[in-house]
Parts: C-alpha cells; sequence; structure tokens
C-alpha cells in the first residue's frame, strides 16, 4: 500500500513549493522524521519529513518543478512494491473563497441577521394612498418629459418603476394620456412657506399676500388688456432627440429642460417680433430692448413668474443654468427685484401636470403670454403616412392692443418652426 | 421624580446598583477619594469602601483587562475611562478580549462589563481631549455602545447596562453633565437599549442625534419651526448599538427626509453608517438625500471660535433641512 | 531574588503521579507531531504554534493546580489544553473547525476553551490576558472563593505594557495569581537577550513579587516551583512568579523558516528532552520499564489517532449558527 507523500502546507498563506532537493532517490528506505526534501517556499527554503517509514517508490516532482500544494509528490511504500502509475496533475485553478457546496445546501436558513423587523410599511400599491416606488432617476426624466407615472408597472424589485420603464412608457407613449396628475405627493412641496389653512369652520379660507397679488393683478390683466387667442400643435419629437443629445454629456446643473428649449426659441422669435416683447401705453407703445422671459413657478399657495434676464443674448446652455437656479430661489423666496419687476413676456408651462392646453392671463404690463401644455404621443400625418410624434399644445394669449391675429400667427409659427427644427436654438 | 444634574443621575444609578447586587464595584483613576475627574462617584467611597471602589494607577490597558478577568470570574465590573481619549490605551482590551471572548469561546464565557468614558468637545480641550468615538465602538460586533443626553435617560441606562451580559461602553457627553432634569427615583427604572426616543414629533423632516448632539437637534428643530414653519421630528437614538433603526426609518417614511446630527467627524462616521441603512430601508420614502451635520474633518483646534466652527451647530442642522427644501 | 529550585525526588511524586505525568508529555508531543503533518495537508489551517520540546512546563505546572482554579495562557495553547484534561478529541476538532471543538470551530488553534475545566482561553494577543489573570484574581478574592489563576505566557510577553500594568496591579491588590513565563528563548525569531535588557525574574522582583527561575525542561523541576508558587498565592499572600527555561523544538509556527537558529542549538536541546529525562530517572528507580513505556506510546497513539478519526467524522458548524454568541441574551432581570 502506497503512501502519498504531498507538497506541504507550510503556513497560511503558502499556495505553492518549489522541490530544490531530494534527499532520497528511488529504492532508498526512509524512516519517520527523517529528511526527504527541501522545498522552496515564497518565504525561504524548508526541510521536509517522512511523516511515515518506507521506501521511495517513485519521485512523481522533480527537482526545479513547482507544485502547488497538497499535490502528490512522491510515493512511500514497501520494499520492492510497484509504483502505481501516477503522474502530476495539471495545475488546479487558484482557490476561490466559496462555502463548499454541501454546507450551503444543509443550512436551514440563509445566513442572515436575527431580529424581526418592525418597520411600518405603508400601502404603496397603484391607486393605494402612499408613494409610489420610482427611482430618482426615473422621477427626474418623468417630471422633465411632463409624463405621468401614476400608473407605469414598475420592474424593479417591489415593483420599483426604473428608468427604463419610464423610458419604454414614454416612448411607447402609454399612460401619459391618464388625466391624474403624476403621484401627488401628500406631503409640503418643496419650499418652506405655510399652506393654506382653514380659517373658519365654515370653510373659507383667509388669503395670503401671494393670493391676493394674483387676484388683484389678473383682474387688472383681463379688465384692461383685450385677450385675443391663438393655440398650435408643435411637434416635438426633434426638439425631444435635440435635448437627450445635448444632455448626455451634461451635468446635473447643465441639463437642459423642455421648457428651456421654449424659453430660447421664444427669445428668438421676440427678437425677430418685437411687438411680442413691449408694452401699452396711451402714449404710445414701449418697445423693450431687452428680452425677459418669465417663467411661472407654482408654489404651494400661488405661482411666481420670475424672469430670466436678457435672454436675447444668452446661449440654450446659459438659459438652462440659470432657470434652475431661478426656479430654486423662487421656491426659497430668495429672488432679486429686477427678476420680479423687469419682465418682458412670460411662459406658462404645466406640462408637468399633464395638461394638454394652456390659455394664459398676460401677466401685465406685458404684451403676450405663451401657454403650454404637456408633450404627448400623438398621430400626426407626414408625407401621407400617418405616424406618432411627440406633440405639445401651445396657446399664444396676446394684447390686442398691441398686434393683430395675423401677427399673433406669424410669431407663434416662428416659435413652431423653431421648435421643430431645434438646431438653430443652439446657436 | 426629582429634579439633577446628569452627573448626579449617574451617580444614583452607581449607588443603586452597588445596594442591588454585590458583585459590581468599580475601578478607575480617581475615583475614589477624588470623587471621579467629572464628580460622578463623589462620596461612593465612603459609602462602599476600598474593595467595591478601587484606584488604579494610570493603566488602562491594565484595568480593562483586569476589568474583563473579574467579569469571567463572576463580578460585574465597572471601569471609568475618565476620557474617552484615554480608552485609546485600553483599545486592544476592549476590541480584542471584551467584545469577542462570548464569540470566540463558542458562548462558553461572557464579559458583563461597563466601561463609562467622557466624550465631546466644546471645552477648549484641544485635540486631544475632545473626540467623540461612540462610532468607532459601535463599529464591534460584541459591544454595546450607549450614549444619554438627558439626567433621566443617564440613570436609566446606566443600570440597564449593569443588567446586561455583555460589555457596554457607555459614553458620556461632557457637556451634558451638569444638564438638569426630572429623574425617576424608582430603584427598577430601566431604560431598554435599542429603543430611540422619540423627543419631538413632527411632519417635514427627521432629525438623529445622540449624546450632546440631541440638544442641537431640538434647538434646530425649534427655529425650523419658528422662522420656516417646517415641522422637524428629532429622534434620540439613547443607543446606537444596539440601533433602533426602525423607529428612524418610520419616521422617514412618514417625512421623507434625514437629516444626522453627530460630534463624530463626517468622514468615516456612524452617520454614514446610519444614512445607508436609511438609504437602504426607506430608498423609495426618501425626497432628498440623507443629510449629515458633524464635526469638520479636522483634529478639533483649542481657539475657541475655531473649536466651535469645527463642531456641528444648530444652524448647521437648519441649513442642511433648507436645503432638502429647495428644489 | 531567584531561588535555585531542585528537582523534586521521584519517590516524592510516587509511581502513579509520575506516570501521569510521563503519558502527559508523550500524549502532548504525538498530538503536536500530528497536527504539524495534518497542517501539512491542509486539516489544520490558519496559525498553528507547536509545543513540542517544551511539554515539562504544561504538565508540571498545571498538575499543581486544584480544580477549582484558573488558567488563561498563551496562544501557543493545545500542550495546556491536554494537560489540563481538556477531551483530545474535541482539541483536535477545534483544530479541524468542527461543531464539536472545544469552541465550536470559532476559535481554532489559538483559542480554546473549556469552562468546565476553569480553562479560560488560549490569548492571540501577546500579553492581552496578563491583566485578565489578575482580574480572575480580584474575583476569587471579592468572592471568598480560595481559587487561584494561572497565567502562562512567554517571555516575548514582557517587553508589553500590560504585563508591567498587570504585575503592579496584581502586588497592589494581592490577587491569587502566578506569573508562569515559559521562557523558550526566542520572541518569534529574536533572541530574548536581544529584546530585554535584564532577566527576566528581576523584572518581578522590581515589582516586589516573589521571583524563580527553574529549569523548564524538567517537569519535576517545574512542579515543584509551582506547588510553592500556588500555596503562596492561596493563602493570601498575593501573587508569585516563576520562569520555566524552556526550548521549542518546532518554529514559532509552521509558516517559520527558522532561519534565526542554527540547527546544533535544537540538537543540543533535544538531547535536555522532558520525556526521556523522565523516563530515564524513572528507569533508574525502577518505576518505569521499556514494556511499560511501550504501554503508554500505544495508548498514546490510539488517543491521537481517535482524535483524529473524531475530527474528520465530525459536522461543521452549521451556516445558520453564524450570528451565534455574538452578545449574550437576554438581560439579566
Amino acid at each position: 500500500m502506497a503512501f502519498e507523500v504531498t507538497m506541504p502546507q507550510m503556513g497560511a498563506d503558502m499556495t505553492e513549493g518549489t522541490i530544490v532537493k531530494w534527499f532520497k532517490q528511488v529504492g532508498e528506505s526512509v524512516a519517520r522524521g527523517e529528511l526527504l526534501a527541501e522545498i522552496e517556499t515564497d518565504k525561504a527554503n524548508v526541510e521536509i519529513e517522512a511523516f511515515e517509514a518506507g521506501t521511495i517508490i517513485k519521485l512523481i516532482a522533480h527537482e526545479g518543478e513547482v507544485v502547488p500544494v497538497g499535490e502528490v509528490i512522491a510515493l512511500l511504500g514497501a520494499e520492492n512494491e510497484a509504483a502505481p502509475d501516477i503522474e502530476r496533475k495539471p495545475p488546479a485553478e487558484p482557490a476561490k473563497r466559496a462555502i463548499e457546496p454541501e454546507m450551503k445546501a444543509a443550512s436551514r436558513a440563509p445566513a442572515m441577521a436575527p431580529g424581526a423587523s418592525t418597520v411600518v410599511e405603508p400601502p404603496h400599491a397603484p391607486g393605494g394612498n402612499g408613494r409610489i416606488r420610482i427611482s430618482p432617476v426615473a422621477r427626474r426624466i418623468a417630471v422633465e418629459a411632463g409624463f405621468d407615472y401614476s400608473s407605469v408597472r414598475g420592474s424593479g424589485p417591489d415593483g420599483r418603476i426604473l428608468r427604463k420603464d419610464i423610458e419604454s412608457a414614454i416612448a411607447a407613449g402609454g399612460a401619459s394620456t391618464a388625466a391624474r396628475p403624476p403621484a401627488p405627493e401628500k406631503e409640503r412641496d418643496s419650499q418652506g412657506t405655510g399652506a393654506v389653512r382653514p380659517a373658519t369652520a365654515a370653510g373659507t379660507t383667509s388669503l395670503s399676500k401671494m393670493r391676493q397679488a394674483i387676484a388683484r393683478r389678473m383682474s387688472q390683466s383681463k379688465a384692461t388688456a383685450p385677450h385675443y387667442y391663438l393655440t398650435l400643435d408643435i411637434d416635438m419629437t426633434a426638439a425631444l432627440e435635440f435635448r437627450s443629445q445635448i444632455n448626455a454629456n451634461a451635468t446635473e446643473e447643465q441639463r437642459v429642460s423642455i421648457n428651456d428649449l421654449i424659453v430660447k426659441a421664444c427669445a428668438i422669435a421676440l427678437e425677430r417680433q418685437p411687438q411680442f416683447n413691449a408694452e401699452f401705453h396711451e402714449s404710445g407703445l414701449e418697445m423693450h430692448e431687452r428680452v425677459n422671459i418669465c417663467i411661472g413657478v407654482a408654489l404651494d399657495d400661488g405661482l411666481i413668474a420670475p424672469a430670466i434676464l436678457d435672454c436675447q443674448s444668452k446661449s440654450l446652455g446659459r438659459i438652462a443654468v440659470e432657470a434652475k437656479d431661478l426656479i430654486g430661489r423662487a421656491k426659497s423666496g430668495h429672488l432679486r427685484a429686477d427678476e420680479y419687476s423687469e419682465g418682458t413676456f412670460t411662459i406658462t408651462n404645466l406640462g408637468a401636470y399633464g395638461v394638454e392646453t394652456l390659455i394664459g392671463i398676460i401677466n401685465p404690463p406685458q404684451a403676450a403670454i405663451l401657454g403650454v401644455g404637456s408633450v404627448m404621443p400623438q398621430p400626426l400625418v407626414r408625407d401621407n403616412q400617418v405616424v406618432v410624434r411627440q406633440v405639445m399644445k401651445v396657446a399664444l394669449s396676446a394684447d390686442h392692443r398691441v398686434s393683430d391675429g395675423a401677427e399673433g400667427a406669424r410669431f407663434i409659427k416662428e416659435i413652431q418652426a423653431l421648435l421643430e427644427a431645434p438646431a438653430a436654438l443652439a446657436l | 421624580m426629582a429634579e439633577m444634574r446628569m452627573r448626579d443621575a449617574l451617580r444614583e444609578a452607581l449607588r443603586e446598583e452597588m445596594l442591588r447586587d454585590e458583585q459590581v464595584f468599580l475601578m478607575g483613576e480617581d475615583i475614589g477619594a477624588y470623587g471621579g475627574s467629572y464628580a460622578v462617584t463623589k462620596g461612593l467611597l465612603d459609602e462602599f469602601g476600598e474593595e467595591r471602589m478601587r484606584d488604579t494607577p494610570i493603566a488602562e490597558s491594565g484595568m480593562v483587562g483586569i476589568g474583563i478577568g473579574a467579569a469571567m470570574g463572576g463580578m460585574h465590573p465597572m471601569v471609568e475611562m475618565m476620557t474617552i481619549n484615554f480608552s485609546f490605551l485600553a483599545l486592544d482590551q476592549i476590541v480584542n478580549s471584551a467584545a469577542k471572548l462570548y464569540r470566540m469561546s463558542n458562548g462558553q464565557i461572557n464579559v458583563p462589563m461597563v466601561v463609562r468614558m467622557a466624550s465631546g468637545g466644546g471645552s477648549q480641550l484641544a485635540a486631544t481631549h475632545s473626540p467623540s468615538l461612540e462610532g468607532l465602538y459601535a463599529h464591534f460586533p460584541g459591544l454595546k455602545v450607549v450614549c444619554p443626553s438627558n439626567a433621566a435617560d443617564a440613570k436609566g441606562l446606566l443600570k440597564r447596562a449593569f443588567r446586561d451580559e455583555n460589555t457596554v461602553i457607555f459614553i458620556e457627553h461632557t457637556a451634558n453633565y451638569a444638564l438638569k432634569g426630572e429623574v425617576p427615583d424608582d430603584p427598577d427604572y430601566l431604560v431598554e437599549f435599542g429603543v430611540a426616543n422619540t423627543l419631538r414629533s413632527g411632519s417635514d423632516v427627521t432629525i438623529v442625534g445622540y449624546s450632546g448632539s440631541v440638544h442641537q437637534a431640538m434647538r434646530a428643530a425649534r427655529m425650523l419651526e419658528e422662522q420656516e414653519e417646517i415641522d422637524a421630528e428629532v429622534i434620540d437614538l439613547r443607543t446606537i448599538r444596539p440601533l433602533d433603526i426602525d423607529t428612524v426609518v418610520n419616521s422617514v417614511k412618514k417625512t421623507n427626509r434625514a437629516v444626522i446630527v453627530e460630534d463624530d467627524w463626517l468622514f468615516g462616521g456612524f452617520g454614514g453608517e446610519l444614512s445607508a441603512q436609511i438609504m437602504e430601508r426607506a430608498f423609495d420614502y426618501l425626497d432628498a438625500p440623507v443629510a449629515r451635520v458633524s464635526s469638520k474633518d479636522v483634529p478639533l483646534p483649542y481657539n475657541r471660535n475655531l473649536e466651535f466652527a469645527a463642531l456641528p451647530s444648530e444652524e448647521d442642522v437648519v441649513e442642511a433641512v433648507l436645503r432638502m427644501f429647495k428644489e | 531574588m531567584t531561588t535555585p529550585i531542585q528537582s523534586a525526588a521521584t519517590t516524592e511524586l510516587g509511581e502513579e503521579q509520575l506516570g501521569l505525568f510521563l503519558y502527559q508529555m508523550v500524549l502532548i508531543r504525538r498530538f503536536e507531531e500530528k497536527c504539524g503533518e495534518l497542517y501539512t495537508k491542509g486539516k489544520i489551517k490558519g496559525f498553528l504554534h507547536l509545543y513540542t520540546g517544551q511539554e515539562a512546563c504544561a504538565v508540571g505546572a498545571i498538575a499543581a493546580l486544584e480544580e477549582r482554579d484558573k488558567i488563561v495562557t498563551h496562544y501557543r495553547d493545545h500542550g495546556h489544553a491536554l494537560a489540563r484534561g481538556l477531551d483530545p478529541n474535541r482539541v483536535m476538532a477545534e483544530l479541524f473547525g468542527k461543531a464539536t471543538g472545544v469552541s465550536g470551530g470559532r476559535g481554532g488553534s489559538m483559542h480554546l476553551y473549556d469552562i468546565t475545566k476553569g480553562f479560560l482561553g488560549g490569548y492571540a494577543i501577546v500579553a492581552a490576558h496578563l491583566p485578565l489573570a489578575v482580574g480572575l484574581g480580584v474575583a476569587s478574592q471579592m468572592k471568598k472563593e480560595d481559587s487561584v489563576a494561572l497565567c502562562i505566557f512567554g517571555d516575548g510577553s514582557v517587553g508589553e505594557g500590560e504585563f508591567h500594568e498587570a504585575l503592579n496591579m496584581s502586588v497592589l491588590w494581592k490577587t491569587p495569581t502566578i506569573f508562569f513565563c515559559e521562557n523558550n528563548l526566542y520572541g518569534m525569531g529574536v533572541p530574548l537577550k536581544e529584546s530585554l535588557s535584564t532577566d527576566i525574574p528581576k523584572l518581578a522582583a522590581a515589582y516586589n513579587m516573589p521571583a524563580v527561575s527553574v529549569d523548564g525542561m524538567d517537569v519535576l523541576a517545574v512542579h515543584t516551583a509551582m506547588k510553592e508558587a500556588v500555596a503562596h498565592a492561596r493563602s493570601g499572600n498575593g501573587p508569585y512568579f516563576v520562569e520555566a527555561m524552556t526550548y521549542r523544538y518546532r518554529g514559532h509556527s509552521m509558516a517559520d523558516p527558522e532561519l534565526y537558529r542554527l540547527k546544533d542549538e535544537i540538537e543540543r536541546y533535544r538531547k535536555r528532552d522532558c520525556i526521556e529525562r523522565l523516563k530515564t530517572q524513572m528507569f533508574e528507580a525502577g518505576q518505569l520499564d521499556e514494556a511499560k513505556f511501550e504501554q503508554i506510546a500505544v495508548r498514546v497513539e490510539q488517543v491521537v489517532e481517535d482524535s483524529i478519526e473524531f475530527a474528520e467524522r465530525s459536522p461543521q458548524p452549521g451556516l445558520d449558527t453564524l450570528f451565534d454568541f455574538v452578545t449574550k441574551e437576554p438581560a439579566r432581570g
């Protein structure tokens, strides 16, 4: 019965050794404890001894050979015993940090920390009054696209809506037609001012200062400025593509929204048709040199429309950066005086709320306002083919004292042309 | 109930536990005639004598090791480290022996011991005498880490520590020693480990603190209410290991925002652990990234203004909250 | 300061006691040789520090204790565990990492525990267990238990601060602690004379602790010194220090290439081998013959082979026990 001599493990980190020298040759006998060979490890040379007495019947590894730990390097046997036919095995794969499969199979439960959780899970099924599980990136894409994600089925863990779910839903034109605005999150919106609170048991509410201001200005506008309205569909497919190209490598701060594209298009159109960037006085029209475009920002207890100043001289990227800053400061109540008072034209956009058409009231003393609805997939006829395109409805409300319908039509068509061939917006 | 300072509440706890259990004894530098560096053990020598009130040489590793041995021999020692900085000298005993023996012995040996130490900055003691290392100790499986914010909790938690079968690291913020509060005098008054205390209920943001930082959290919550009409919920963790993550997560699911306030350093501090757990367990309920308000990543300076600039303040907390309410 | 200790006459202890010493030393020797072999074959993993050469220390010292006494020791701890009567099967199973091991497969070679034998562990941080032995003494005093704590450590410990802290406090508080230093001349590979500026017993004497130095290759000399030490500590006189001059035949651990010492030094010490010495003494006293010794060797071989078989056959700890014994719950009322 042959006894195997193996490459010894000499230390926890040893994986292989080199046979430096055999002290015994085939046919020689060894006693227990007698030195057999010198082995070189990463750290030093060590001598290995025989654990059993016997005669060397075969040397499997030769001097100079590198042998993995545990592999047979020689055979001890009885005198005159024939050596079995054993050769060196090909080197094994390096050991990987793995639990032995039978142990894994035998374990009753996965290795989990003990202790039961008492976390309360609020209901979150679609239609419930809980939150919709949606990843931050998916939510941002949905909001920017004005897409209602409340009925999207999420493919992530616990039904979480992921980026790809939103992107494919938008592409398929799915749930966005749902009338409901996206996830009416029940908590206070993103600013610290007080929400409307009941003032009396009868259910009337007192007016905040902002509410009072809105009431006064809107009444004044409707009372003094005779409005005419023009609506138009704009095919935004190219604009969306254009925007994703720009945003592909943009930082968070530089990312361009749909509204930024509209601001830029209006700025160009206003330069070309300055009667929409004007103010009516009994004595005559005042044409503004600066194009200060107001953007409506919804607050919990009202709205405010601060201006991005000097849009005539600002790139799309600049407008995008400033718009974000402006919205942030509007919500936290940190606007500058000129941003309140120097606006010359207004864009009001309820696209994020799934609104189809928005017909605005002119923000006095300006001459016009552009109302913007959601971008929604719609069948359109192109080259005698029905195709699905991403369509946005816009409505121009203009002061008839300043301009006439035909001028308005040219102006709104200009905006349409710019958005449908958006390359010019980048100039 | 009686009104007392936290240091007196701690003394009451020690006294009651020594009366209750004759296996309880105290060791430390100057805990006897001197009365303890923060006067927590004042008067106990007269009442309990030298065998149970042992002044030690200045030898932190030795005294903690002796505490471990005594605990293995059936006693329930309390070792006072004077200040948390000195506990570095005993770190090997705490980490390699106290925290691991129960485990390595396959449940044969446990180390019921309380190691008390004072922590926290704000007293111009400069870098070596001001750290907050609760998170360091919480890192080691096998230890419990207790960090009371007030007198009543200090008493109930310390008494509870003497009922535990494990080594309890009991960390007292120096700024809290003189704080007064109503403290129950019931000898069975205990505050359970791993049960956070919601000090203030709110709907807009959850502010989590422990030890000294609870007070910054509370002041910030009042400022937010008065100045910004923001309704903050404040949670005092009381023990950070075991950690009552459920109370934190339930609160965050309600408020959708979390700010962690601690005296520990930002980089690698306990707040990072808590933040990660909130993210893992309340990801779908967050409206903003979890914010951490911690000490600046510098050794604490001596100069008063520089020290205050390095430590977290209630204004820092308010600012962190307001950032979450901006777009 | 250092009193020379005379080896007890073989007649003082009686044939049965001497036979037990011999059996234990042979058992430890063979057990350790087998461990070395099993390590090279990958059956035992991690760090492995063998005790061959030092058997007289464990056997002579531990035999001086009573059942109620406590032991803490260093990481070269198989010999102490076997001398204290821990089940060889369960010690070997621990080295194999099995659930039946004395530490349930959670400790390994350096961390053997059996509280039923007062064997409170091998400690793998040099000198960390010295204060623990003082604390065990404090507990014994305060609970009036009449037990002593034996602390076994190597010469490498004396450079650590904890050595000095423990000795000092032990004397101050007069704890029933016996500091037993196995001086095998090397801290890993550094000779003691290069790492210590004085002699070890002088350090103990500096703390006003009685200290002796004995031939650690002579089980009877070790035993005699330890009986004195135990009597001293048990009678309330405080700690006692024993230095046993010994030698390990193998490297510091299995990974040790032994570049720092010469083979003839090992051979020189092998000539003073503790087993051969007792064997000769017993032969001369007519207490042993070749046949009786052969019986011991056969019995030892069987015990060691059985322990390997037991270890091989034992189950591994279940993965579901991974979180067991991190903290002990619940709290006491």
